[in-house]
């Protein structure tokens, strides 16, 4: 059943080259071709396979202790690629295990407070009124305090552990995301694809997931690779304040509070563990900075 | 008389200004006020005005897309007014509404397909292979193609896609649609396929339109009565003929006379609008277009002039017919 006055509007294009380029593929497409981010990728993905493998590629255990003078505090050498601590330990595959911690800590922390933050920030912006100002207070309370002296705090409550720690690590970072998507959720709830799927007589719930929520993830994306740096970051800095990971785990802020007394006698102690620290980091936000601008809205067309 | 089918009794829509601290309310704006007019099965009703005069808000306020303040929306003699949240969202399957901007009113993420297969999917059609088929079916009857159904909007010109929207609003066979200034954002090219589309859509389905413009060039293409809105209120509603042959309010003139005429040569005695549209938040008192009318009385300045039928099926709100 076709109308004749429409027949000169169809567009001759031939089938094959019918592609569906979804939005997704297109970010990717972009992301791609920005270097940086790209490297930022694969240092991510190098510390990622050094964490999974971490029993292969490190020579020795996490606390093995060796206190005779020839193996203590020893300088970087072919036995001891990154030199060994006070305890006569393999310097180099505490390092390697210690990947497994930060990295477990960032993503962990990271995919607690995108939860929490997201159902709560969704809920504000979507429903508003009353429920919106109980919530958005409460973010104002969280932003209030000095992040890390909020994290000590909660720590403190809880008790000096790497599980704490990450605890701690995701309240703070709740009312990041929450404001985050509570403002996309405003924003993109003003629409007029959000009206017409109203209109088309799609249920709350409908719109909700099918709508609103596709298009308010890119930016919770780009927000949780930055704050899996920062998440790791702060874990580094509770380690070396002690109210992290506890004794022999390597965890690399930990690391850093130890080789604080051997700074002069061993600065390798000190170097190695910070230079795990400072690549992730910069890992992870190469990528993030990359997925910004692959994802950004205002880059299309 | 054909059949009614929308019947719409002093409809009122204002929205409160909020201010200070606590969020009082320190006003309102009218954008819709008192507002009543019928639709006829089969028929185009044709809304015009400035931006501002309430037009669009009435068009969603008869959805319910905004609640109304007052009055009441009869739709085949049920007032949707009154209707309970799920028994609107289940009436939504008879009316539709075409939006304006079809870069605005298509979202981003799905696919053609997903977006037509939604309003079946929402009002229980369960069988998704009969979806797809009309969802192809519904493409081609709206001019694309099926093999369209597998992109994404931002693949598609503005016409194309104010015809996915078209289509959209078609895939629950409604009886009505609600065309909120469906060519204004397209050119002027295009603009006439997507009217002959819906003009031909209308005979093929027995449509009834409600089609909100500010182009009265526009409308009068499309529409069988056209209903003139100026500041939240209806100032003259008639058959289209009438209208343009034999306005009546002072405001529908000054429109009418503001139509461009593609000919340079001709000299036209032009009663154009002086002055800006006034702040609904603070109407005029009085006839609320007496602050621009060429033929202001001192009536107009302190009474309201009521919608009467002056002459046949012709209605206007103007004191210098009321004698």
């Amino acid at each position: 059943m076709e109308l004749s006055t429409n027949k000169e509007m169809q567009v001759p294009i031939e089938p094959a080259e019918e592609k569906a380029v979804s939005p997704w593929l297109e970010a990717w497409r972009s992301f791609r071709k920005n270097k940086l981010a790209v490297i930022g990728t694969f240092i991510v993905l190098f510390f990622v396979l050094l964490a999974i493998f971490a029993p292969y590629i490190a020579p020795e255990g996490i606390n093995e202790q060796k206190l005779t003078t020839s193996d203590r505090l020893q300088a970087p050498s072919s036995e001891y690629w990154f030199g060994t601590d006070d305890f006569g330990r393999d310097v180099f595959s505490r390092v390697v295990y210690g990947s497994r911690i930060s990295l477990w800590v960032g993503f962990l922390a990271v995919i607690g407070s995108i939860v929490i933050g997201c159902l709560l920030g969704i809920v504000a912006g979507y429903y508003g009124k009353w429920v919106d100002s109980v919530i958005s207070r409460f973010f104002d309370i969280l932003l209030a305090f000095p992040s890390i002296l909020l994290a000590i705090a909660i720590v403190a409550v809880l008790g000096p552990s790497l599980r704490n720690a990450l605890i701690a690590i995701a309240i703070i970072n709740i009312p990041n995301f929450g404001r985050l998507i509570r403002s996309r959720v405003l924003s993109v709830k003003q629409e007029e694809f959000i009206m017409a799927a109203k209109a088309v007589g799609m249920k709350n719930s409908r719109i909700l997931f099918h709508h609103v929520m596709p298009n308010s993830i890119a930016p919770i994306i780009v927000q949780g690779t930055l704050a899996i740096a920062t998440a790791i970051i702060e874990a580094a800095a509770l380690g070396f304040l002690g109210l992290g990971a506890e004794a022999p785990n390597p965890e690399w802020g930990k690391m850093l509070s130890d080789a604080r007394a051997f700074l002069t006698q061993a600065p390798w102690t000190l170097f190695f563990p910070g230079l795990a620290i400072v690549l992730t980091v910069l890992g992870f936000n190469l990528m993030g900075d990359g997925l910004r601008d692959a994802l950004d809205p205002r880059m299309k067309n | 008389m054909s059949e009614v089918l929308l019947k719409v009794d002093k409809l009122k829509k204002y929205f409160p200004i909020t201010g200070g601290v606590l969020g009082r309310k320190v006003g309102e704006v009218k954008a819709v006020d008192d507002v009543s007019f019928f639709v006829n099965k089969g028929e185009t009703l044709g809304l015009v005005g400035e931006s501002g005069c309430g037009k669009s808000t009435t068009g969603r306020v008869l959805m319910r897309l905004l609640e109304p303040t007052e009055g009441t929306v009869e739709f085949e003699g049920q007032d949707l007014t009154k209707l309970k949240a799920e028994d609107m969202r289940r009436m939504r399957k008879e009316i539709q509404m075409v939006f304006q901007d079809p870069f605005a009113s298509l979202n981003p993420r799905h696919t053609v397909e997903k977006i037509l297969e939604e309003p079946l999917i929402v009002h229980g059609v369960k069988d998704k292979e009969e979806r797809k088929r009309r969802v192809r079916e519904m493409l081609e009857v709206v001019g694309l193609n099926s093999y369209h159904a597998k992109r994404y909007p931002h693949q598609f010109s503005g016409g194309q896609r104010q015809r996915i929207g078209i289509a959209r609003a078609l895939m629950t066979k409604p009886k009505l649609i609600i065309a909120d200034e469906p060519v204004s954002a397209l050119d002027v090219s295009i603009q006439s396929q997507v009217l002959n589309l819906l003009e031909d859509l209308q005979k093929e389905f027995q449509l009834t339109y409600i089609f909100i413009a500010h182009d009265l060039g526009v409308v009068k293409h499309i529409s069988d009565r056209v209903g003139v809105m100026y500041l939240g209120r209806l100032v003259e509603i008639t058959e289209a003929d009438k209208l343009y042959e034999k306005p009546l309010h002072p405001y529908t003139k000054a429109l009418l006379a503001s139509i461009p005429i593609p000919d340079p040569d001709v000299q036209q005695e032009k009663e154009l609008l002086k002055g800006d549209l006034p702040s609904p938040a603070n109407p005029p008192l009085g006839c609320a277009f007496h602050t621009r009318c060429s033929a202001c009385m001192e009536v107009c300045k302190t009474t309201r002039p009521e919608l009467v039928e002056i002459e046949p099926s012709h209605f206007a709100a103007c004191h210098l017919y009321n004698k």
